[in-house]
């Protein structure tokens, strides 16, 4: 067994030092009803590298890879090139087999970069302070939610109908359980988001206003009214961004007036990997709120001799202090996945990332065209950086889009398997295009819409 | 001395004046291969980018609806040779398993197999899209229902709900199925009990689902005070969270019993399976009342740490527990299909409380877990287990001699050892001997947990080490130990070799420096 060292000599020796005759002697507090008499039944015995790696490889070959075939899905998770190096630095040992900073004179790697990365996303987001990252994005929606009531100690929240429905289902789902109201909604399916139903929904209970942007229809709205209605009221604005490269070539949700931002870092460096582990950013406009902040800091000090060090900080926010009085039950971030986004932004830079997000914007303009143009098939947006919505002339999206797959094209997400049984969005296709697409792919996908719209059953 | 270096050379000892340095300066700060790294944004430039991208075409059309960023985000960029450095660099500032023994309590830093990576990487799992059409994943889905069979049969329970992202999510999952299982009776409890060992999660979890949190006291001998927990049971307390091998890296022998009686009286039992490393393939918690167990799978079974995350924490679930398992689940269908319930299809999953998560949970954990359950096997993992309470069992026993051992007397420890500070000399601490081990090449163990014990060493080696790294890990505890016996003031400022000398915390939190200014 390749990964485990002690020899039977070694055994005896140990056993000998400890006073045992056999090792079931140490598990002598298992009660008797509960002791195995051998390897458990109905699970293979121990395998090679080489078998293990052909079962997994086989597993692995059913899948259809993205990178194989035209592409366009993304509704919070988007396909972007990663650059080499970012994997092969995440998987040096230093950082990949590291434990949480906890001793901080030995983790400075990781606590430097947490400083960056923290840097980093607060500067995207137009906020002063950035955490060291959560689960994903939709985990930090409803710590977003959990914190705006501690803040307002109101507890109704207001969903925007065009927020990720995963997103609203998730803080749906807390909130039955911490008692707090969620106001949700259904998305319209128009070309601009309907901001003033919002905004007329926002009352004095309110704690915060949750809208995404771009949004699930890939629609972009000035955010402005809203958080000066929501602070009209004494709530917050929650901004959740499930596309930072957007923030390449949009205006920041700080700059709107957004008081917490959140979203989904995975299109930075992690991958799709078929939904996780992704990135959870977390984000405050404003210095005062930071004791509120769920998940771990890490800030600037210095050491004994003066040197400029960092360290996880404000820990007294923490379930291992505070118990059953914390912020959040929260225990880990998603560390490897927040130096796999560093490594990514750093590599690209401001002028990168501009750069990044044209380009996005260019193919998906191009995209949006090019799919206009195909019979029975329209555009709903007026605006909307790398991902777009089709409205498919009263075809059913879901199968389309099954269909596709069977022509060797990954078409999209339906807003059918978003929103099941509402009949008013059976028929809409969500399309993003990145980088990663090519004019090759865009044409391919237009043949196969066109021929699958003309072969389906009405 | 089982010394490492053979040649027994030792750095002098000798300090300067301030007691601070050893050895000349240097000009640049660096320590031949200690070197020191400025942050990104002191070495980065804002028209500097490391990727090959058309450049910024005004003309282009835009669509933005207006809202085209006019201000600079304010990032720098760094080419990729510069990148390369700036961050290997930053990485030797870190200790990791790769570079050496790291027996970090109830944190189970065990060697992370390679070909894990390997198979995570492969395109086939790592690009692909959650949303894809499921007839195109199907490998994929035939992953987590495969690690989900695995998990059940280690445990011995009927289902398993594999969405949540970590352990803390995990105890969250069950915790919220107790309380929707409850709801569903009409049963209105408001109490869950949890020991005073528990890991701070769980008080923290069972808060946020609006109980009220009681402790349990523990019995002298470090385990749950049984009588205590019987007396407290009644109609308002709706589950005991109680950690299986505890905190205290004991066995909980009365688990079945404590099980029995919390069933009795109407309410549920949650395991925090953060320790299930000691008995995986030696006893299924389904054997001892459980109704609900997360599972760590970066701690037994063997994904990266990743200096923080990301977890992956699966739980398994009992008959009366699984109907409320949250969205989505993996299923095979008569045709041996495997497929996906969401929220279109939730009928089939009963009364769900809801949805976690965005997707499906932590794929890429579950690839790597899958690969080293795989490579164990049912015989391996039993000795996965075995190997790790033996190592664990040796250094109790060649450290108890020196070293305050609380439950020594208890029997056989499981996966950990404890320790306390009883006996320390000049004021000496806890903290003094962790930052004296740093100096000697070692993670320290972990400190202050459980709460127990006053000054609390919680000792981890898990079953990837080898005899002499052990044992030279126990020599090089034992000296450190005698120096805090001693009352060896030069203890208090370790550590001396490691990048940094202590760090000053209480500063970092009053004046909070979140973010690079400049």
């Amino acid at each position: 067994m390749r990964y485990l060292p002690l020899t039977d000599t070694d055994r005896q020796a140990m056993l000998a030092k400890i006073g045992a005759a056999t090792v079931d002697d140490l598990f002598v507090d298992v009660p008797e009803v509960a002791r195995l008499d051998g390897p458990i039944r109905g699970l293979p015995m121990h395998a090679g590298e080489m078998a293990v790696e052909r079962h997994m490889k086989a597993l692995a070959a059913k899948n259809m890879a993205a990178g194989d075939v035209p592409f366009f899905l993304g509704a919070g998770a988007y396909r972007h090139h990663v650059p080499a190096s970012v994997d092969t630095i995440i998987q040096r040992g230093e950082f990949l087999t590291a434990y949480t900073p906890y001793q901080p004179e030995i983790a400075q790697g990781t606590l430097q970069m947490l400083f960056e990365f923290q840097t980093q996303v607060a500067r995207l987001y137009g906020c002063a302070v950035a955490n060291a990252s959560l689960y994903d994005g939709s985990t930090a929606c409803w710590e977003a939610v959990a914190m705006a009531t501690r803040v307002t100690r109101r507890s109704r929240a207001v969903l925007s109908g065009a927020l990720h429905p995963h997103y609203a289902e998730v803080v749906k789902t807390m909130a039955k359980f911490t008692g707090d109201t969620i106001a949700d909604a259904m998305p319209a399916i128009t070309a601009e988001p309907d901001l003033g139903g919002l905004i007329a929904r926002i009352d004095d209970d309110t704690a915060c206003v949750v809208v995404q942007y771009p949004d699930i229809l890939g629609r972009i709205s000035d955010l402005t009214p809203v958080a000066e209605a929501a602070h009209a009221r004494g709530a917050l604005l929650v901004v959740v961004n499930t596309e930072p490269v957007a923030l390449g070539a949009c205006k920041s949700p700080g700059e709107m007036g957004a008081d917490i931002v959140v979203g989904e870092g995975q299109s930075l460096g992690v991958g799709l990997q078929f939904g996780g582990p992704y990135l959870g950013l977390f984000a405050v406009r404003d210095p005062k709120h930071v004791r509120q902040m769920p998940g771990r800091l890490c800030g600037e000090t210095t050491d004994a001799e003066g040197k400029r060090g960092f360290v996880l900080t404000l820990s007294t926010r923490e379930q291992h202090i505070r118990r059953e009085k914390a912020t959040s039950n929260i225990c880990t971030n998603s560390g490897l996945c927040a130096l796999a986004f560093s490594v990514h932004m750093t590599l690209l830079g401001e002028r990168g990332l501009r750069e990044l997000a044209a380009e996005n914007h260019r193919l998906a303009c191009l995209a949006a065209d090019r799919l206009a143009n195909v019979p029975g098939v329209e555009v709903l947006n007026n605006s909307f950086f790398n991902e777009f919505t089709l409205m498919l002339g009263g075809k059913p999206a879901r199968e389309i889009v099954r269909d596709l797959a069977d022509r060797g094209v990954l078409g999209g997400v339906s807003l059918g398997r978003l929103y099941p049984g509402v009949a008013a969005l059976e028929h809409a296709l969500l399309v993003a295009v990145t980088e990663t697409t090519t004019e090759d792919d865009i044409e391919r996908l237009a043949c196969e819409l066109e021929a699958s719209i003309k072969e389906s059953v009405q | 001395m089982n010394a490492p270096n053979k040649s027994g050379w030792k750095p002098a000892m000798e300090l300067s004046e301030d007691g601070m340095h050893n050895g000349p300066a240097t000009t640049t700060g660096n320590r031949a291969l200690m070197l020191e790294e400025p942050l990104l944004f002191e070495i980065g430039r804002k028209d500097v980018t490391g990727v090959d991208l058309p450049p910024l075409d005004p003309a282009a059309p835009s669509r933005l609806g207006g809202l085209a960023r006019s201000e600079p985000i304010g990032l720098v960029g760094l080419t990729e040779p510069e990148t390369v450095r700036h961050y290997t660099r930053l990485s030797r500032q870190n200790y990791g398993i790769d570079l050496g023994f790291f027996p970090l309590g109830s944190c189970t830093m065990k060697h992370n197999p390679r070909l894990n990576e390997k198979v995570a990487r492969l395109p086939g799992f790592a690009d692909i899209h959650p949303l894809a059409p499921q007839s195109t994943v199907q490998g994929a889905l035939e992953v987590v229902h495969q690690l989900g069979h695995w998990l059940c049969t280690l445990t011995g329970m009927p289902a398993v709900a594999m969405s949540p992202k970590a352990g803390a999510h995990g105890e969250l999952c069950g915790i919220l199925a107790i309380r929707a299982a409850h709801e569903a009776r009409g049963d209105a409890r408001e109490v869950v009990l949890v020991p005073e060992s528990a890991h701070g999660t769980n008080p923290a979890t069972a808060a946020f689902a609006n109980y009220r949190v009681e402790d349990i006291p523990a019995t002298p001998e470090g385990r749950v005070d049984v009588a205590a927990l019987k007396a407290r049971l009644g109609p308002d307390v709706a589950a005991v969270m109680i950690t299986n091998p505890n905190t205290c890296g004991l066995f909980e022998k009365d688990f079945r019993e404590i099980a029995d009686a919390v069933h009795a009286a109407g309410g549920y039992v949650y395991c925090d399976g953060a320790n299930f490393n000691a008995i995986v393939g030696k006893v299924r918690p389904g054997d001892l009342g459980v109704d609900a167990m997360h599972i760590n799978l970066h701690k037994t079974f063997s994904t990266p740490h990743g200096g923080g995350g990301p977890g992956s924490g699966p739980v398994v679930l009992s008959e009366a527990l699984a109907p409320y398992a949250p969205l989505p689940f993996v299923r095979k269908n008569d045709a041996g299909e495997f497929y996906l319930v969401e929220e279109e299809n939730r009928e089939e999953r009963g009364p769900t409380f809801g949805r976690m998560t965005a997707f499906h949970g932590q794929m890429g954990m579950f690839t790597r877990a899958l690969t080293y359950m795989l490579s164990h096997g049912a015989d391996g993992l039993k000795q996965v287990a075995e190997d790790a309470v033996l190592n664990a069992n040796y250094i109790l026993r060649s450290m108890e001699d020196i070293l305050h051992a609380p439950f020594a007397d208890s029997g056989p420890c499981m996966h950990e050892a404890l320790f306390g500070d009883k006996d320390f000399g000049g004021g000496l601490s806890t903290l003094d001997v962790a930052k004296g081990l740093i100096d000697e090449g070692y993670h320290p163990m972990t400190v202050y947990f459980p709460l127990v014990v006053h000054g609390a060493m919680l000792v981890e080696p898990t079953e990837t080490e080898s005899k002499a790294a052990i044992d030279q890990f126990i020599t090089a505890f034992r000296a450190v130990v005698e120096r805090a016996l001693a009352g060896d003031e030069a203890l208090k400022q370790a550590p001396y070799y490691a990048p940094r000398r202590r760090l000053d915390e209480t500063a970092a939190a009053r004046k909070p420096k979140l973010a690079y200014e400049g």
